[in-house]
Order: C-alpha cells, then sequence, then structure tokens
C-alpha cells in the first residue's frame, strides 16, 4: 500500500494556511515534518486523514481517492496519534486501545474477544501491558503517548500518523516514544511524523520535509535535506549541524560571535 | 488480562442487585397505599388478572388502574430520564449536562403550558408537550448548524441555552395571562412533575416512543465511548461523528420528551443518576447505560413512594429530586472525582 499526496492546498473555509504540498510515503518509511509553530502541520495531517475537506490536490491510497473512502474505510488505512491528552472520563488503558477497533467493526456490535486481543496485544508491544487495567486520566504524559500509539497499532492500519508525539514529554520519554517510531517503521508501518527537534528527525526519520508559511521549503532523505541552511531558513535563526564521531548527526544553535 | 476479569466480575453482580431491588420497590409500592394489601392478595388478584376475570376487590381496581400503571410509568420515567442523561453527558464530553441540556424540558413545559392555557383535554396537553419538546430541540439543531466554523458540540449546546432562556420567556408570559385560580396551578404543577395523575393510557402513549427511542442508544453505546472522545478522533478511529451525533441526540430527545410529556418536568434524575453509575462501574458505556437505566428506574420509583408517603398531599417529584439530589451532587463533587478527570 502506498499513500500519495499531490498538490494540496489545505485550511479553513475562507482562511487558506498551506499549498502545493505533495509527497508519497510507504510501508515502512518514516517520514518527519519539521517547521516553525504555526506553519500548518497539525492542519496537514488532519487533511490527509480526511478530518478536514481539502482546498485542492489529491490524497491517495494504493490509487483511490480518499475523497471517495468512507471515515471507516481512511480509519483502516490511516491512524491518528494525536497529541497526548486526557479524555473527559476515566476510561481504563485497556478501554482506550480497544476504542482503536472501533472501524473493524459495524456500527451496532461491541468489541468481540478478538478486539480484546488485539488491544492486549497491541500494549504487549509496546511494553505497557501492566498498565492495561489503570484510568487512562491518572498516567503520566509519555504512558499517555505509549497507549495512544498501542491504540494506533491496535488499529491495525498500514499508515500511523503521529502530531508531535514528543510534545511536552521528558529526554527519557521522548528517546522511549521515537524506540517505538522506529520499532513501528521496523514492523513494516508508514510513519508521518511532526516533531520541533530536528535531531528526532536525524534519529528515525528515513525522509523529512522541511515546511514553512504553509509550503515545502526542501524534502527528501534526512542527512541531505537537513542541512544548517535548511534549518536556519524555515526557523529564522542560526543553526548549526554537526557530526559526531561515529557517523551520527546533530543540530545545534550557531555559534555567536564573540 | 487477570486482572481486568476480576473487575468485570465484580461488577456483573451490580444489574443483578439493582434489579433485586427494583423488584422489591415494586412490591412494596404495589401492596401501601389508602387500600393497604398483604402479599397474598396481591398474588391472587395479579392470578385473577391474568386469568382475564372482572375486577372483584376494591384492590384489583386500585391495583390495576392506578398502582401498577403509576409504578410502571416511574420506572420507564426514571429509565429514559437517565439514559438521556447519560448521552448527553458523553456526547457533550461534560459531566455536568443533564437531559434538558438542549431544551427539550423548556419546549415540553411551554407546550403543556400552552395546552393548559387553552383549557384543553389531558391527551392534547401531552401531545403538545411532546411536539413542542421535539420541535425545540429540532430548532436548536437548525440554529447550530447555520452556525458554522466553531465546534460543533459547543455550538449545539449555546443554542440550547438560547432558545430555552426563550422559551422560559414565553413560558412566563403564559403564566401571567393565565387565570390564577385554575390554570395557574396547573401549570405550575405540571412543571414540577407528578405521577399522581397517571392512568394506564399515558403509559401506553409514552411507552412506544421511549422503546423507539432507546434502541438506537442500546446498540450504539459502545460507539459512545468513541464519541466522547471528541469529533475529530471518533473521525479518525472511523465514526462519522456529525451523523451519530444527530442519531443518538434524536433518540435522547424522544425518550425524554415522551416521559416529560406524561409526567412532567423532573430535574436532577438525568443528571445525578449517570454520574452515579459512572462511579459504580466507571465510564465505559457499554455497562454505563444498562446500569444507570436501572438506577435511575429503582430511583425513581423511590421518589415517587415517598412523594405519596411523606405528606398528606402529594409531593411533586421535581421537589422531591432536587433535595435529594442537590445534596447528593454536592457530596459527588467534594468526596472524589472518579467518575471524571
Amino acid at each position: 500500500m502506498n499513500l500519495e499526496v499531490q498538490d494540496l492546498a489545505f485550511g479553513y473555509p475562507g482562511f487558506p494556511v498551506g499549498s502545493d504540498v505533495s509527497f508519497t510515503l510507504q510501508p515502512g518509511e518514516v517520514l518527519c515534518l519539521l517547521g516553525p509553530n504555526g506553519c500548518g502541520k497539525t492542519t496537514l495531517f488532519k487533511t490527509v486523514m480526511g478530518l478536514i475537506r481539502r482546498q485542492h490536490g489529491t490524497v491517495r491510497l494504493d490509487g483511490r481517492d480518499t475523497a471517495q473512502m468512507s471515515t471507516r474505510e481512511i480509519a483502516r488505512a490511516i491512524a491518528y496519534v494525536p497529541q497526548a491528552h486526557a479524555p473527559v472520563f476515566p476510561y481504563t488503558v485497556h478501554d482506550m486501545v480497544l476504542m482503536g477497533r472501533t472501524a473493524h467493526r459495524g456500527a451496532f456490535a461491541a468489541p468481540s474477544p478478538a478486539d480484546h486481543q488485539a488491544a492486549e496485544t497491541a500494549l504487549a508491544q509496546l511494553g505497557i501491558s501492566h498498565l492495561s487495567a489503570r484510568d487512562y486520566t491518572r498516567l503520566s504524559g509519555g504512558q499517555r503517548q505509549l497507549v495512544l500509539i498501542a491504540r494506533a497499532l491496535a488499529q491495525g492500519a498500514p499508515f500511523i500518523v503521529l502530531d508531535e508525539p514528543t510534545a511536552s514529554l521528558d529526554f527519557g520519554n521522548q528517546l522511549m516514544v521515537l524506540d517505538q517510531v522506529r520499532a513501528l517503521a521496523g514492523a513494516h508501518r508508514g510513519i508521518i511524523m511532526s516533531t520541533h527537534d530536528p535531531d528526532h528527525a536525524f534519529a528515525c526519520g528515513s525522509r523529512v520535509i522541511a515546511m514553512k508559511d504553509g509550503r515545502i521549503h526542501a524534502q527528501g532523505p534526512v542527512r541531505a535535506t537537513l542541512t544548517a541552511d535548511t534549518l536556519s531558513a524555515i526557523y529564522d535563526v542560526g543553526v548549526e549541524v554537526v557530526e559526531l564521531p561515529g557517523g551520527r548527526r546533530v543540530c545545534l544553535p550557531a555559534a555567536r560571535a564573540s | 488480562m487477570v486482572e481486568r476479569q476480576a473487575v468485570t466480575r465484580s461488577l456483573a453482580a451490580i444489574p443483578l442487585l439493582l434489579i433485586a431491588a427494583i423488584v422489591a420497590l415494586v412490591i412494596f409500592a404495589a401492596v401501601t397505599g389508602p387500600y393497604d394489601a398483604s402479599l397474598t392478595q396481591l398474588q391472587s388478584s395479579i392470578g385473577r388478572y391474568l386469568s382475564g376475570a372482572p375486577a372483584s376487590t376494591p384492590l384489583d381496581t386500585v391495583l390495576f388502574s392506578v398502582r401498577l400503571p403509576r409504578i410502571f410509568a416511574a420506572l420507564i420515567t426514571g429509565a429514559a430520564l437517565a439514559a438521556a442523561g447519560a448521552v448527553y453527558q458523553g456526547l457533550f464530553r461534560n459531566p455536568l449536562v443533564s437531559p434538558d441540556i438542549l431544551g427539550v424540558s423548556a419546549g415540553a413545559g411551554l407546550g403543556a403550558a400552552f395546552g393548559i392555557f387553552l383549557s384543553l383535554p389531558v391527551i392534547a396537553i401531552q401531545g403538545f408537550a411532546f411536539a413542542a419538546g421535539l420541535g425545540t430541540v429540532a430548532l436548536v439543531y437548525m440554529v447550530a448548524s447555520a452556525v458554522r466554523g466553531h465546534e460543533p458540540a459547543l455550538v449545539l449546546v449555546l443554542a440550547g441555552v438560547v432558545i430555552g432562556a426563550l422559551a422560559g420567556a414565553c413560558l412566563s408570559l403564559l403564566k401571567i395571562l393565565a387565570d390564577p385560580y385554575d390554570q395557574l396551578p396547573a401549570i405550575t404543577f405540571w412543571l414540577l412533575g407528578s405521577l399522581a395523575a397517571i392512568r394506564p393510557d399515558d403509559v401506553w402513549s409514552a411507552l412506544p416512543a421511549v422503546l423507539v427511542g432507546l434502541v438506537p442508544i442500546l446498540l450504539l453505546r459502545w460507539r459512545m465511548n468513541v464519541m466522547s472522545l471528541g469529533d475529530e478522533e471518533a473521525a479518525a478511529l472511523g465514526v462519522n461523528p456529525r451523523t451519530l451525533r444527530l442519531i443518538l441526540v434524536m433518540a435522547a430527545t424522544l425518550i425524554t420528551a415522551a416521559v416529560v410529556s406524561i409526567a412532567g418536568i423532573i430535574g436532577w434524575v438525568g443528571l445525578v443518576i449517570p454520574h452515579i453509575a459512572r462511579l459504580v462501574v466507571g465510564p465505559d458505556f457499554n455497562r454505563l447505560l444498562p446500569t444507570a437505566m436501572l438506577m435511575g428506574a429503582a430511583y425513581m420509583l423511590l421518589i415517587d413512594i415517598i412523594a405519596k408517603g411523606l405528606t398528606t398531599t402529594e409531593t411533586p417529584l421535581g421537589v422531591l429530586t432536587a433535595f435529594i439530589g442537590a445534596p447528593v451532587f454536592i457530596w459527588l463533587l467534594a468526596a472524589g472525582r472518579r467518575g471524571w478527570s
């Protein structure tokens, strides 16, 4: 299966946010989306998933336009991991993950034993089976994010969209979430992920899109695309990209002449 | 997994306990009153009724044309209000929402008051109340869909508040114009809710609408969980939130309007009962909905028994549910918020 976005223009009625966005995604790839606050990353995601009506362009799943697909069909192909949040009601972790199975059941059906099993398997895959009976609302931010990833996994979709999965997590939790993102790609899922940290793209991205003002500033393989020039241009600050011994790259603020 | 099964098992006993409580309350309500009866008398009276024999004792008449219809009306009123309250709380992601939120009670009250004002027969007053309740929510829905570009659920609630207030103003006007010796007390009494005047026909006229409304709510009860996460997440999980919300609002409005039209406005049940049910069985709608309905039925019947027995004149139900509901609610707020975050 592949996801193909072409000439997408997105925004709200009377309020365009971005345009001319094209990319393709295959299972096994991690596409990182970088860009300053308010450049339209979340709006782009929601438009790709069909949650917001697109203003122009096409989104195709295996050549089929998603505008012709039902909400349910899209949900079986693309799972969404929103930024960790708290619902009003304290569902258990198990119940939260179980909701990932919605698109696989008829409107009137309750989850089957197989769905309960799928939820537990997803929790086990993320190493958080011990949280199953806990209230989701009582978890830490990092744990919630893992639960939402488990829900996307239970949804069984070949593509997973993660909206700033590392936002507001401590350093350890950020690394843990990135590990899981890599594992998902290893398990042949196609990942689109937005992040505010270029190092995260270096750490687990296979390709990157650098956005500015709703348009793609640069796109391509991570190492070739995330140069000091690109990063400085999209964030409007001096940035240096440094190669560490061993070949890893990190991004730093440009040293100030003193 | 093991832990989860243990929790599920202990929760399975709760519906059974509630059903037992309802049976006990029904028997108590059936044998007490101006014609006190023993259990044996009750049994033989029911036997006569089932065998089709004509009513031969005063108890037969009292039981089948007064007490049992009233008991039955209390049960369906409580269950319906609790179900509607649970649906609205989930749908609007707010545990402080009651079935009146979209103006169904305000509309029904206005319709009933108008019927009383015109000195129409009871059946017409009920019809007016039912139609005006449904009409008000339809109006709220149309106004809300005309306003675009905001969170749809929020706009719906705001439209409900505004139009509910408008209906309240019209109601006040009718009260001023009504005959103060005859019509005004009737309007006031209706607005406070009572099952004292319930006849078998009333039960039969409300029951079909209640059943029709309950079917989609019961069938969609698992999807309510997904709806309570908000429109965007619901859609990302494969549910069409607009369609589902319309169906659920229609169903919840239908059952509320049906019971309000025969029982008058009974507050607090739809607010407090889903809350207590959530404390007991948790927020999963699959379990919450049946539990809330059973609790609502038991609570309403208990309130009605108190209303009959408390004083020589009937106490309006709306007054009792508020006297009991308000302190319980404050206690819930103070004591722990396990039912919501």
